[in-house]
Parts: structure tokens; sequence; C-alpha cells
């Protein structure tokens, strides 16, 4: 297959992808967005005769628009814009979840510094704020007291972009020590993970340590529902255990990572991505054969 | 294994064989992170800041 990869930045995850498509003798179209243009009806970008585009621009940004384009040209796109748009927004993210019965953490949004500190009063504390937009546990905050949240939403107000003023406030889950990333295309797990941490936030990318997990059936399932929740693809879902013994979903990662993932597991994990890539390319190729 | 100058320091920066453009390397005598813009021969340029939106 020609396969097109968006870019910004080359990570290791890329790089494990690019190898991996290149021993298997695909030809591959780098394309850097920061240099392509993207009109209404064509672009700079060299996509036209690609059988699939895989996005994974480092920023959500230009990931949004740059599928968006691609897919109002007619270019098979991973992941499609409308799950990016899902999966880029925590509050999209956490109504699709809830609309499609999978249970996430409690969760409100206010609009100001007054509303939101009702809605932490109302969780108790401690209780976790969150930007809308971001990654890697950037600007989220555990509320432990009433003179720490004061502090947080006068800080996010006074300091944040627009953004930051839409306050997102979410119940503080009590997890062991560690939350789970499931790697799914279109909601087949291909490998999963435990990060943890003695710090509140888990995150591989704030070096929680990582070890393999094994699905059992309920999560499998959930996995399943939440990729069907935000639209399918190539994603990253984020699940949290709770003191009762469930799971909770509380988020869909839509350009994912996966170098601590190919290491925690004994999954090839490129090797399953780019398998299920191919297949994706020969639907593409079959549904412009028959249009 | 090849190399390249830091555009920081002027410092020698080991590169890897398999380099590929947009990658990031750090330059070990100033700890600059640098962007691999061209592979043959290598050229680097300063890396772009951390933007907020970047990540998962």
């Amino acid at each position: 297959m020609k396969l097109g990869l968006l870019y910004s930045r080359i990570r290791k995850d890329e790089k494990l992808l690019l190898s991996e498509l290149r021993e298997r003798g695909h030809e591959i179209v780098k394309i850097d967005v920061r240099k392509q243009r993207f009109g209404l009806d064509a672009t700079t970008a060299e996509v036209a005769d690609c059988d699939l585009v895989i996005d994974r621009c480092l920023a959500t940004s230009r990931s949004l628009y740059a599928t968006r384009f691609l897919a109002a040209y007619g270019v098979p796109v991973i992941n499609s814009p409308e799950t990016a748009a899902v999966c880029a927004d925590k509050v999209k993210n956490s109504l699709a979840l809830e609309a499609a019965g999978v249970p996430t953490p409690a969760t409100e949004v206010a609009f100001t510094k007054e509303a939101a500190m009702e809605a932490i009063e109302g969780f108790g504390y401690p209780c976790v704020i969150k930007p809308v937009v971001g990654s890697w546990g950037r600007l989220m905050a555990k509320i432990d007291t009433e003179n720490a949240a004061e502090a947080i939403l006068e800080h996010k107000a006074t300091l944040g972009h627009y953004e930051h003023k839409v306050f997102y406030v979410q119940e503080y889950v009590d997890k062991p020590g560690r939350d789970i990333r499931v790697l799914a295309c279109d909601g087949e797990p291909v490998a999963a993970m435990t990060r943890s941490s003695d710090h509140w936030l888990t995150n591989a990318a704030k070096g929680g340590e990582t070890a393999t997990f094994d699905l059992d059936d309920e999560a499998k399932e959930l996995v399943a529902t939440a990729s069907d929740a935000v639209g399918g693809g190539l994603l990253g879902v984020d699940l949290m255990e709770t003191k009762d013994g469930e799971y909770t979903v509380h988020e869909v990662n839509h350009t994912v990572e996966f170098k601590a993932l190919n290491e925690a597991s004994e999954v090839d994990v490129p090797a399953a991505v780019v398998d299920w890539l191919e297949l994706k390319a020969d639907v593409a190729d079959e549904a412009v054969a028959t249009a | 294994m090849t190399e390249s100058e830091c555009v920081e320091c002027g410092g020698t920066v080991a590169l890897h064989d398999d380099l590929e453009i947009g990658e990031i390397v750090d330059c070990e005598t100033c700890g600059a992170e640098l962007e691999v813009v061209d592979v043959s021969p290598p050229v680097l340029d300063r890396a772009p800041e951390l933007e907020e939106d970047w990540g998962e």
C-alpha cells in the first residue's frame, strides 16, 4: 500500500511504525504538516494517490484540522476527524462515554470560578480539575482543600487560555496506584499495560512504571464499547480500577503513543498496528472500486 | 553512526544510522533539543518548543 504519514515530529512511536511499514515493502509518504497548506478543494500535501493516510500529528489542533481537510478531499484517514474531535476534547469524550453506557468518572463543567467552586464543593475533597484539551498529564490538579481550589481557579481564570476558563471538574477515583492503558484497533485490544506510581498521576509520560496487563472479559467489552462511542479507529483507552472492583473509563486517546506499551508487552505492537492498517487500506480500496 | 554539528553550541552530535527527518535528538554537550531537518548529510536545527496541545 501507499501510506501517507502526517507528522510534525517523529517520535519513537513513528519510528517503530515506519520501520515495520518499510520492512513489509509499503510505500511511505512522510508529510510534515508544518510545511503544508490546506485549501477548500486541494492541498499541497501529497495525499492524492495514498491508499490510506495515518495522522500522527503531535499537536491536537493540527490533527483536528488536517484530518478534517483530508476527509473532505475523500482521502481515507486514520483516525477519522470525527473520532479526533471527540477524543481531543475531554467534554466530548466524557459525553460520548456516558451516552454509550460506559462507566466514566462523574464530571461537571462550569464556566465561572463561582460555579466551578460549587461543583468542587459538590464533589468534596479530593476532586480533580483538568484542562479540556491537553495531555501527558499536564495542568491537571488534585484538589485537596478549599484553599487549594480557590487558588487553582484563580490562576486558571487569570493566567489561562480561554479554554482554561472552561472548568472541567471530576470526582477523584481512588485507584490502586495504577491505571490501565489499552491500545485497540476498532475496539479489538492489541495490548494492555498498567501504569503505576506513588503519585496520583500515573501516566507513562509522568514516569509511571509500566507492566503488561491481561484484560478480562469485562475490560475487553468496555474497550470495544468505548471505541465505538468515539467513532472507532486506532485508539488508546484509559481505564481505572475502582475500590468496588469495577472499571471506569476516563479517557480515549486518538493519536495514541505506544512505545511504552511495546516495551511492557510481549506483543509486537507496531506489527499489529500495521496488520490493521493493511486491512483498513484494503477496505478503503474496495470502497473506491465500488463507488 | 554519523554525526552533525549542534546549532546551539557548535558541539558534535552523534547520530544513529536510522535517522528520520522530523526526529528529535539531544545535544550531549549543551542539552539542546534538536530537530533533524535533513538526513543526507544530517542537518540539525533547534527543535520547536513544547506546546500545550502536544502529546497523548
